[in-house]
């Protein structure tokens, strides 16, 4: 039997002292840990993630009541905020349906923070010094999402040319042209291009800082006041993963509901089930979020960084195939 | 023949790209932090024998193909097709130099080949591992040497030239691995 753990004692030690480190960082800067449910009565609207759900047999009146593990904490972190107003972090287990990999596993530990009054760059250096702090990593680089694409494609993907360039390029692709061809959506044309050409050159000897992805990859982002083509959102790549994906924080109650409709949109667009929207959240929004940025931050790859792992596997006690 | 959503791509699956039957050798999925997830599949087209790398969008779908792996033991060569025959049933399979290809020079009779087949015809045509043969022709080299040196080459009965070493004499029986077409050791008849 595969009952053993694929990490290392010296690995474990590693996993505890990191998570050391990142509650020292935070208690240093006196942001208040908080431990958000791992389940909550609703799910996540977006199109590309998908909740794990369960059912308790009966609530406090009897009623059978489907619960969602959450894909992340954001939700209800973001309730606190607003009622609160101070800057909370959390290190929790998350889960995602459909995602197992080298760089995923349906559980696993994330690193997520939300700070008062933090622009979008503020954040983006707060991460950068939880980098060298917790893993020693040098100064980040920040480059955004059209430049790095001017740099490594020469096309531009916040216009129309620049997008139909980038398409043709993958409809001539060997490895993509069979669905390519019928592909009608931009985002995720946008998304392979991304991750084919921009992906593979960044440096990995440094963190990098994306920034200013385009509005219809918003997510959960305030668009830009001054180019209403872009969002304020960013992702961190270092050593070639994905290791971060935040945002200044949209705030707006009334927009926020238009991001959930869209969501359920494009859900039924691609065939899938739509969520019903956390009312809970856009009634906290109503009551009032302070402008603020978060952050959320893959824990275990950030381990797999600093233990030079290749599959998320090594540095989890265990993983989705002998858990 | 059925569809297959990438979420159920392993190794060894049989799939319709280009055309041609392909089997899975890996898959990875690969999600951006936001967005959709892709599937990264390295490939090998079973008519070309090329390894190719595709990327997917993940959940689609993709046409399986109507492959099967037989093994069959190897009969005879009537000029123009290779003869196999599956020692249980009996039951005789056919295939043309196409699909058996290098192969050619290491079928011995009543060697057992694994054969593919697609649509009900054969593709491809994979010999054991190690197959026997002997010598038919090779220099007579020097006594006393060693397995040390370079050797010579020897042909073999299917007309297939391995190195040998230099004490191997024609009309011996040598064992040798058909995948690197490389001499393992003399066969004591």
């Amino acid at each position: 039997m595969d009952w053993r753990s694929q990490a290392s004692i010296e690995v474990l030690q590693q996993r505890a002292e990191l998570m050391r480190r990142v509650r020292q960082f935070f208690y240093d800067r006196k942001v208040l840990e908080v431990d958000t449910p791992a389940l909550s009565q609703r799910g996540v609207t977006d199109c590309h993630l998908e909740n794990l759900v369960t059912t308790l047999s009966a609530d406090a009146t009897g009623q059978a009541l489907e619960l969602f593990l959450q894909t992340s904490p954001e939700y209800a972190m973001k309730r606190l905020l607003a009622q609160y107003k101070t800057s909370i972090y959390q290190l929790s287990h998350v889960f995602r349906d459909d995602e197992i990999g080298r760089h995923h596993n349906p559980e696993f530990m994330m690193l997520e923070w939300y700070r008062i009054g933090f622009s979008m760059n503020d954040l983006i250096a707060e991460v950068a010094e939880l980098l060298t702090d917790c893993i020693n990593a040098p100064a980040t680089d920040i480059i955004t999402y059209q430049q790095a694409f001017l740099e490594h494609t020469q096309c531009d993907p916040l216009t129309a040319a620049g997008r139909d360039a980038l398409h043709q390029r993958l409809k001539q692709r060997d490895d993509t042209a069979s669905w390519m061809q019928a592909e009608t959506d931009t985002d995720t044309m946008l998304q392979l291009a991304f991750y084919l050409w921009v992906e593979p050159n960044l440096p990995a000897d440094r963190p990098v800082a994306i920034t200013h992805f385009p509005a219809t990859q918003a997510a959960l982002a305030r668009l830009s006041e001054t180019d209403d083509r872009v969002a304020l959102r960013f992702e961190i790549y270092y050593q070639g993963i994905e290791l971060a994906n935040g945002y200044d924080e949209l705030i707006d109650s009334a927009v926020q509901a238009q991001r959930f409709a869209q969501d359920n949109e494009l859900r039924q667009a691609h065939s899938k089930l739509m969520k019903a929207p956390d009312e809970r959240l856009l009634a906290a929004l109503e009551h009032g979020m302070p402008t603020c940025a978060g952050v959320a931050l893959g824990f275990d790859r950030l381990l797999m960084i600093a233990t030079g792992a290749d599959h998320i596997a090594q540095v989890q006690p265990f993983s989705v195939a002998n858990c | 023949m059925a569809n297959y959503s990438t979420n159920e791509f392993k190794g060894g699956l049989k799939i319709m790209q280009d055309g041609e039957p392909c089997s899975i050798i890996e898959n990875e999925m690969v999600k951006p932090g936001k967005g959709q997830a892709f599937n990264r599949v390295k490939i090998r087209k079973l008519i070309s024998g090329k390894v190719v790398e595709k990327t997917f969008k993940s959940g689609e779908s993709v046409e399986g193909a109507d492959v099967i792996e037989l093994e069959l033991a190897y009969l005879y060569n009537d000029g123009e097709f290779w003869h196999f025959m599956n020692n249980e049933t009996f039951e005789q399979v056919a295939a043309d130099a196409k699909a058996v290809g290098e192969a050619e020079k290491w079928l011995v009779e009543q060697d057992v080949c694994t054969l593919t087949l697609w649509e009900g015809n054969p593709i491809n045509v994979q010999p054991p591992n190690f197959v026997e043969l002997e010598v038919t022709e090779t220099d007579p080299g020097l006594k006393g040497d060693t397995a040390g040196t370079g050797g010579k080459p020897a042909t073999l009965s299917t007309g297939a030239v391995v190195r040998v070493p230099l004490f191997v004499q024609i009309g011996e029986v040598i064992k040798v691995d058909t995948r690197s077409g490389e001499y393992v050791s003399r066969v004591q008849k």
